[in-house]
């Protein structure tokens, strides 16, 4: 048998990052959706994500363990790289998951306090994942308009989790919230538009390597399918809630499934960017892959578990399905 | 450099060092919610069902703060110690791999299952939702102390193509001190645990002398701790010469004994100078040492300076293990008195409920001096014998690591100081069910 693991590696880590930025996307579009909503619905709001957020976040442990695993050079590079902003991002985090588990033991003002700090919490991770990316993307170089590169991407990401947020919301609410949740989708959508947009435009400008894959190349219109089928996922997304607005037994799926394939679409955008570098034009996926044998034993650990985490989120998802209640312990 | 080095170490200590307060409850709380949640389905009693919802509300706050801190472990190995994974990646990786596939995600899941889902599964998957979690937890322990024991005394190890792959991962898994750590930490967090439940239903019946739930969680940890201590100290005795076998300039540490003699004296009380090399202000027992270390009084004991120039600073090991031990017999008084202050049913003095109270977090004063004597103890390596502290760190900035600092304190300090004003307020709060004393009697656990 004479797999390929490194490049093994580097798609589990991609789907892990990929499941990680529309999970936990979601709870911490959420979680800058509070400030928006009255208090009763802020508790709606938190427990629609309660039996979730923790398994969600777990993702991202597991892509930067693949790093850490397969790439071992690499996770020192880009870490290292990126030092300030995952130091913002794991302070949100922590913030976020501190939050959550005090404002439902929290009476008065010291609710009103965390409220505050989940959305901050929420806010800061969102935005340092965006602006790592960012980073990433342009190979961390240095200078002005590669700072504010990095902002905007932080910046639309915001944007995408508000919309991922939204839309669950309108999943796993119903009523007043669920309309109020219709409206922040539609801005959500809006702000990832003009996001996506940016950070399509801008990459090329930025990065030489990213220009030259999709622009000198034979299969450049085979490419233009991919922004092709996002702007169509976005006129769905848009539609579907259009329908919902007026007619409540129209589906309340659709608008976070379109939502997903949104992400989807632009992570390949990204990953075909990216390939097969793990650090931009300096480190391949082969260059800092581990030794085989340490990819190995991981490897059929995976092949085993893997299926067994995928079986018991499913079985977890079914067992909370249905909207969420003013209360967690019911 | 060595400011980048030693804030790189400050930091990950910090960090290590939070994020040990929360599991080392969890890994215990959650066998005891087994406990509790088997006696709710055996006899449907309500003290076992509220004693379950009241210490799961307990566990999730404490496990959530165990995830958040834990998250950060894992980018901080990239931040802080590039150079770590760089070396020993093909052995570490795999560990830390495995903690997160078969530990993680199985905890995070049946954690929400059975802390929301007590009406919405049927009884039998609730249990079982709650052993899995207890297994998770535990299995998230054993990896993590698989992989720290492989640093202190590595084993199947080869080097292959200049890389240093495993040669055997069962040597690699069960090195020489896996085992003693492993029972050492597995014992030391049922220590906490129990403390944990003892000192917060000890806080309740201070305010509500007749809760019936709040006696019999007291008595439960009580008699957990009573049975625990005196098999931590044996654990901690057979680790304790594991270590003197193979990582002997740590024990010379922590016994600051400075010169290869025999007859090694115990050092009760001293200041150790590390400039004359020698224990200033000390007062010591003839012998002892030897005896402790060997079992022999004449046995001859290697001193610090038999292992120069890779030695661990002394005194910082001489007092955090004096600190660990003392707390551990301290323990061990509290937890056999109180078991006897208990018996048929008793409820201890309000003066004798105030000291279990007081310690509450007793268990993280011993787990934390027992960290820093077996981290500290292996400077300056990393890996014992292998990759040198100094050639992980990373090439990031002093004011960037000082800021990170600053801002990881304030976060901290913010989190230990809400988590321990809700876990009191939720426990002082109590069950709030009326309950005359004989039904609590009656299901108390034997």
């Amino acid at each position: 048998m004479s797999l390929d693991l490194p490049l093994v590696f580097a798609a589990i880590m991609g789907l892990a990052m990929l499941a990680y930025v529309v999970l936990d996307g979601y709870d911490l579009g959420v979680g800058m959706l509070m400030p928006a909503a009255t208090p009763a619905q802020q508790n709606r709001m938190v427990n629609s994500i309660g039996p979730f957020w923790d398994a969600n976040e777990t993702w991202l442990v597991l892509g930067i363990g693949i790093l850490l695993v397969a790439f071992p050079a690499a996770h020192g590079v880009v870490l290292t790289a990126l030092y300030l902003p995952v130091v913002a991002m794991l302070i949100g985090l922590m913030l976020r998951g501190a939050a959550f588990e005090f404002r439902m033991k929290a009476l008065g003002w010291h609710r009103e306090l965390w409220n505050w700090l989940f959305w901050l919490g929420s806010f800061l991770a969102s935005f340092s994942q965006g602006f790592m990316l960012g980073r990433y993307i342009t190979g961390f170089a240095s200078g002005f308009g590669y700072l504010l590169f990095a902002a905007v991407v932080g910046g639309g990401l915001c944007g995408g989790y508000v919309l991922l947020g939204s839309t669950w919301l309108i999943m796993r609410t119903e009523g007043e919230l669920q309309r109020k949740a219709i409206d922040w989708a539609r801005w959500g959508l809006a702000w990832t538009g003009l996001g996506i947009a940016l950070v399509s435009l801008g990459t090329p400008l930025v990065a030489q390597s990213v220009r030259e894959k999709w622009f000198d190349t034979s299969w450049f219109f085979v490419l233009m399918l991919l922004p092709a089928a996002t702007l169509f996922a976005s006129g769905l997304l848009w539609r579907s809630c259009a329908r919902l607005a007026h007619d409540a037994s129209a589906s309340d799926r659709a608008p976070f499934m379109y939502a997903a394939i949104i992400f989807a679409l632009a992570f390949a955008g990204l990953a075909y960017s990216l390939f097969p570098y793990v650090v931009i034009e300096k480190m391949t996926i082969w260059d800092a892959a581990a030794h085989p044998s340490a990819l190995r034993v991981v490897f059929y650990g995976a092949v085993v578990v893997v299926p067994m985490i995928a079986g018991y989120t499913v079985f977890s998802y079914r067992v909370f399905r249905g909207k969420a209640s003013e209360s967690l312990y019911d | 450099m060595q400011d980048a080095l030693y804030l790189a170490r400050t930091q990950f200590g910090l960090n290590i060092a939070f994020h040990i307060l929360f599991p080392s409850i969890t890994i215990a709380l959650a066998w005891m919610l087994v406990f509790f949640r088997i006696r709710l389905a055996r006899t449907n009693d309500p003290i076992w069902r509220v004693s379950y919802q009241l210490w799961t509300k307990v566990f999730a706050l404490t496990f959530g703060m165990g995830v958040v801190t834990g998250v950060l472990m894992s980018f901080q190995f990239g931040t802080n110690w590039p150079g770590y994974m760089r070396a020993v990646g093909n052995v570490a990786g795999p560990l830390l791999a495995y903690e997160v596939l078969t530990a993680f995600f199985l905890e995070a899941t049946f954690l929400a299952v059975m802390l929301f889902g007590i009406n919405r599964v049927p009884q039998w998957l609730h249990v079982l939702s709650t052993i899995l979690v207890a297994i998770g937890t535990t299995l998230s322990a054993f990896w993590i102390l698989a992989l720290n024991s492989w640093m202190q005394t590595p084993a199947g190890h080869v080097m292959q193509d200049g890389q240093l792959i495993a040669g055997s991962w069962l040597q690699v898994i069960f090195n020489p001190s896996f085992p003693y750590r492993l029972i050492h930490m597995l014992l030391a967090s049922g220590l906490t645990g129990a403390f944990i439940v003892t000192g917060l239903s000890a806080w309740r019946l201070l305010k509500a002398p007749a809760d019936g739930a709040a006696r019999s969680t007291l008595r439960t940890g009580l008699i957990v701790a009573a049975v625990l201590a005196p098999l931590q100290i044996v654990a901690g005795d057979m680790h304790g010469l594991n270590t003197l076998e193979h990582q002997p300039a740590k024990i010379a540490a922590m016994e600051a004994a400075w010169e290869t003699r025999t007859r090694m004296p115990l050092v009760l009380f001293a200041i150790p100078n590390e400039q004359t090399r020698r224990n200033d202000y000390a007062i010591e027992i003839p012998g002892l040492a030897s005896f402790v270390l060997k079992h022999d009084f004449d046995a001859e004991v290697r001193g610090i300076v038999a292992f120069a120039p890779d030695t661990p600073p002394v005194a910082p090991l001489f007092f955090a293990f004096r600190v660990m031990v003392g707390t551990g017999v301290a323990m061990l008084v509290a937890a056999w008195s109180g078991v006897w202050l208990t018996r048929g049913g008793a409820v201890p003095k309000r003066w004798t409920l105030w000291v279990f109270a007081a310690m509450t977090f007793v268990g993280w004063i011993a787990t934390l001096a027992g960290w820093l004597v077996t981290e500290m103890g292996r400077q300056p390596w990393l890996v014992t014998g292998v990759l040198r502290t100094a050639d992980a760190v990373g090439p990031v900035s002093e004011a960037s690591l000082g800021s990170s600092l600053t801002s990881y304190i304030l976060t901290y300090t913010l989190m230990l100081i809400s988590y321990i004003v809700v876990l009191t307020h939720i426990a002082g709060k109590g069950t709030e069910l009326p309950l005359e004393p004989g039904t609590a009697r009656q299901a108390q656990p034997a």
